[in-house]
């Protein structure tokens, strides 16, 4: 049966519900991408599922005309898992924030990296608790001042890629928002992916959190505060990609240094290089660009896959209720 | 609260033939009791005893050797009449050491036999006993039958010709034992070699060693000059109905039952548990069962347990999640989504002594408030309690059939002492059980998430990968008609309402609650939930045959309560409750049906005896006749 699937657009994964993030939100275009990009995936539309906690971004799946769970803060994980486990042909999606995913649900987070359950982790980083009105979240630099923390906050945070690679993660990329077209080539690769692809994506909070990621989201600036990775390609940034990234061998510790003369020292992106995908994820301001794309991914078979091959071969003889309540040791009374 | 406990019609061991013998082993944690213990179990159901058994073992794992907190007992109560509780009072007492004796001697009845292994009863072990002087010697037990024997030295002797290292040959000393007991009730040890040839079918060396041992216990009873009225017994078997038996213990009924229950219904179920005593076991019976449509899932916590059992049963498999009170607490927002989602999953609480980690291997009934009412929220759902290990099996079908009948979970008690006890059971015809089905819905003409049943009040459920069903749903409230989020203030008093109504519904969906033992009508009603059902059964069979007008009544389900309960005890001068708890059933009862009851409690860890029931039965009839 090589049936085509029918030809969808955008609107056929748009719900009729009406979306409620605030005006500006950068959840908006990210719903926008999702939606546009799903007609291109390989899945019949009834086989999408979106599975989310609870936060703004957990929001998004009743704007989506799929098959939606919203439920519980910070258990989406667990939940998709079980999805997953029930139906493996099922596309099963989490959509998470820097709260619902690090904060109370760290140990799902954590847990589904390391079992490389195959699932598509979209977290919204937005470096603050939106939906409870602003606190300070796992995310939040030091000194950011909400309603819980009015002289400012006091807890390091955390990086988001830094931990999914600690956990074991097998797919680690990062993005941006209302950048439509990077946000779609690595939302594709994540689907792509075997196991479960965990995607950073940098979200603007107008109301709590206006202008965070305003360096690397600034087309003006933006240039001199992030790096796009590619595989095979020299880490090079700045207006006229005129800076580069070099490993200083004896340090073991990245520099900035000027491309031109640097060329053939400048560090080259190889997505399959753990130790190198731990330096690149840590950069950040204000030393470092900001790196966005496939950070980290490696080829592995995914815990569906050998729940199912295990489940296989337990059901390669079919069991017997009847066998099964005689089994051991019995006895006859006349 | 102390209790009152009457002590029964003792036959001790007089006779040649005796009706019914409580034996117990008890052992250091690492002397293998509850292996020693699990084939004297199989050997007397194959003789053709009724029999009950009650696993006692510690927390700890391997406490220190010759510790009183790291006893390991097993405790089976046989006879040629029903047995239902694992008996009050001890007959026969092995006692491994000086630890194992010191703790377990008060169990054990006037003139009952001690079978202790005087080679362990050293100076080091008697001092880790607190024992002053050697009970063996000091004229301590003179009230007991004793049998001292070195099975140190026996076991050594008899295992020689294998080879074994000293510490190997002594770990068969457990084997001995069973083999002398074996002698003098007079078992079969065919099933118990069997079993040790299979088990250590890859270490032949370990397998004859232990054989050996067993023969050369039973060969000590035949042959060596007992003391005076130590000899064969014969318990003659038990009338049962004719069939094929089998021992079960509560833990593998239950498991089987929900493995039942989805060949019944057609459905997949996913069981997702995260370990904890004495709920474990469950996970680990299932895991070994995929072959049926059962997957299991290890999860990294308790909430990912029961979240991981709701996402599955939105993806149109049964979750299924599984713990002990602690963990089931953790579950109790996973619990309140499937009952907004109105999604199915059974929740299976093993319950233990609490609060907090309390008595992990112990059983207790305390969990029953937080079955009933431990969620946030206006959050009924169906609960139901097993009374016996053979029950779990017919309660786990029954909370397949309810989650996925009425789209909501369903919380199924067992206990600690339920999980682990066993009792021979009549092996029912796969045929012969009961028959349900499971529909998805698929019509996509005008679908909307929130179509129901007008009968059950049940939401249709749909599952993702048929197409036209897209929807969503979550745990915020939704629109009657809808489905879609809905923050309207009447519809969430219509929505709470249905809630409320499609639980109070199964009420007509359930059988009417039943007396088990005595009339439907009279003096005295002993009404019980749970595992209490064999104590209670015992006792009001003797308080019966005593000529009082006395009835056993067990309630399974718990919410909701069968229709014709309240009108049922209002046929009684007056209601006693047994519970391992403060009250907690007994407050439902009484406010619900505004009748007296007077509770029965015992929160010891353990389980009632037959003479504690009887002892509050005596106590209310003697009041019931002084008023009247």
């Amino acid at each position: 049966m090589n049936q085509a699937l029918p030809t969808l657009t955008l609107k056929d994964f748009a719900s009729d519900q009406e979306v409620r993030w605030c005006p500006g939100c950068g959840d908006y275009a990210i719903l926008k991408t999702i939606q546009k990009l799903m007609p291109d995936l390989d899945t019949p539309k009834e086989n999408q599922v979106f599975v989310s906690g609870i936060g703004c971004s957990s929001r998004f799946p009743y704007y989506m005309n799929t098959f939606g769970f919203h439920t519980i803060h910070g258990r989406a994980p667990a939940i998709a898992t079980g999805v997953k486990l029930a139906n493996p042909e099922l596309d099963v999606w989490v959509i998470t924030g820097d709260g619902d995913g690090f904060s109370i649900g760290g140990n799902h987070m954590m847990h589904v990296l390391r079992r490389n359950v195959d699932l598509q982790i979209l977290l919204f980083n937005n470096e603050i608790y939106g939906l409870t009105k602003g606190q300070y979240s796992p995310t939040s630099q030091i000194g950011t001042r909400s309603p819980s923390s009015p002289t400012g906050s006091i807890d390091s945070p955390l990086s988001p890629c830094i931990v999914a690679l600690g956990s074991g993660s097998t797919f680690i990329a990062r993005s941006i928002d209302t950048e439509a077209k990077h946000l779609t080539q690595v939302v594709k690769r994540g689907h792509d992916h075997r196991g479960a692809s965990f995607i950073e994506i940098l979200q603007n909070c107008p109301i709590y959190n206006d202008g965070i990621f305003e360096q690397v989201k600034d087309k003006k600036i933006a240039p001199d505060f992030r790096v796009e990775v590619a595989q095979g390609e020299p880490l090079k940034f700045g207006k006229d990609q005129e800076k580069g990234i070099v490993l200083n061998r004896d340090s073991l510790q990245l520099e900035v240094v000027a491309a031109e003369g640097n060329e053939d020292k400048l560090l080259v992106h190889d997505e399959s290089n753990k130790i190198q995908a731990q330096l690149i994820a840590a950069m950040g301001g204000p030393d470092f660009p900001v790196a966005v794309g496939v950070i980290y991914r490696e080829e592995k078979t995914s815990f569906i896959e050998d729940v199912q091959a295990q489940v296989e071969t337990a059901r390669s003889s079919k069991g017997s209720l009847e066998k099964l309540l005689n089994s051991g040791h019995t006895w006859e009374v006349d | 609260m102390e209790l009152a406990e009457e002590k029964l019609d003792e036959h001790h061991l007089d006779e040649k033939e005796v009706v019914d013998v409580v034996v117990r082993f008890a052992g250091d944690s690492g002397d293998g009791m509850q292996l020693t213990g699990t084939n004297f179990t199989q050997a007397t159901a194959l003789y053709g005893n009724d029999l009950s058994t009650f696993p006692d073992f510690p927390a700890e794992i391997r406490a220190p050797v010759g510790a009183t907190f790291g006893v390991s007992a097993f405790q089976i109560y046989f006879g040629a009449e029903d047995v239902t509780t694992a008996g009050d009072a001890v007959d026969v007492l092995v006692a491994m050491n000086p630890a194992a004796l010191i703790t377990n001697l008060e169990k054990l009845v006037d003139g009952g036999l001690v079978i202790v292994d005087s080679g362990a009863f050293t100076a080091k072990n008697l001092a880790k006993a607190k024992y002053e002087n050697n009970p063996l010697e000091d004229g301590s037990l003179e009230g007991y039958r004793v049998l001292s024997i070195d099975i140190h030295k026996q076991v050594l002797t008899a295992v020689e010709p294998f080879g074994l290292g000293h510490k190997d040959a002594l770990r068969c000393k457990n084997m001995w034992t069973l083999g002398l007991v074996m002698w003098l009730f007079d078992r079969d040890r065919s099933a118990t070699i069997d079993s040790l040839k299979a088990k250590f079918a890859s270490k032949p060396a370990i397998a004859d060693s232990n054989i050996a041992a067993l023969n050369a216990g039973h060969a000590y009873g035949e042959t060596a000059e007992l003391p005076t009225g130590i000899h064969v017994y014969k318990v003659p078997k038990a009338k049962v109905a004719p069939g094929t038996y089998r021992n079960i213990t509560g833990t593998q009924a239950l498991a089987w039952g929900l493995i039942a229950g989805s060949e019944i219904a057609d459905i997949n179920l996913l069981f997702a548990s995260y370990p904890i005593t004495p709920a474990s076991n469950l996970l680990h019976e299932l895991a070994n069962h995929k072959e049926f449509r059962v997957n299991t899932f290890q999860a990294e916590d308790e909430i990912a347990a029961v979240c991981a059992a709701v996402g599955a049963s939105f993806a149109g498999s049964l979750g299924i999640t599984s713990s002990a009170g602690p963990g089931i607490a953790l579950k109790a927002e996973g619990m309140a989504l499937a009952a907004a989602a109105e999604l199915p999953l059974v929740v299976v609480n093993t319950q233990r002594g609490g609060p907090s980690t309390g008595l992990p291997t112990k059983t207790e009934q305390s969990d029953f408030n937080m079955a009933m009412y431990g969620r946030h929220g206006d959050t009924p759902i169906p609960v139901i309690a097993a009374s016996t290990s053979i029950d779990c099996f017919d309660v786990a079908m029954e909370a397949v059939r309810l989650a996925t009948k009425y789209m909501t979970p369903v919380m199924l008690l067992s206990d600690g002492y339920l999980a682990n006890a066993a009792e021979p059971w009549k092996i029912p015809a796969a045929d012969s059980l009961p028959s349900f089905s499971v529909e998805h819905y698929d019509d996509p003409t005008d679908f909307r998430p929130s179509i129901r049943d007008e009968e059950t009040l049940a939401r249709v459920w749909a599952k993702p990968g048929t197409a036209g069903m897209e929807h969503r749903i979550g745990g915020i409230e939704r629109s009657f008609d809808t489905g879609d989020i809905s923050y309207d203030p009447d519809n969430h008093q219509k929505m709470t309402d249905l809630r409320k109504a499609k639980v109070d519904g199964i009420a007509g969906d359930i059988p009417l609650q039943e007396v088990c033992y005595g009339n439907s009508s009279g003096k005295l009603a002993v009404v019980g939930w749970g595992s209490t059902f064999g104590a209670i059964h015992q006792a009001v069979k003797r308080a019966v045959s005593e000529g009082l007008d006395v009835s056993h009544i067990q309630v399974r389900y718990l919410s909701p309560l069968p229709s014709n309960l309240g009108e049922l005890l209002s046929n009684f001068e007056a209601v006693i409750i047994p519970e391992m708890n403060t009250g907690q059933f007994i407050k439902l009862v009484r406010s619900e049906f505004l009748i007296d009851a007077d509770g029965i409690n015992k929160v010891a860890g353990q389980p009632f005896k037959i003479g504690e029931i009887l002892s509050a039965i005596h106590k209310k009839y003697k009041e019931l006749e002084a008023v009247a």
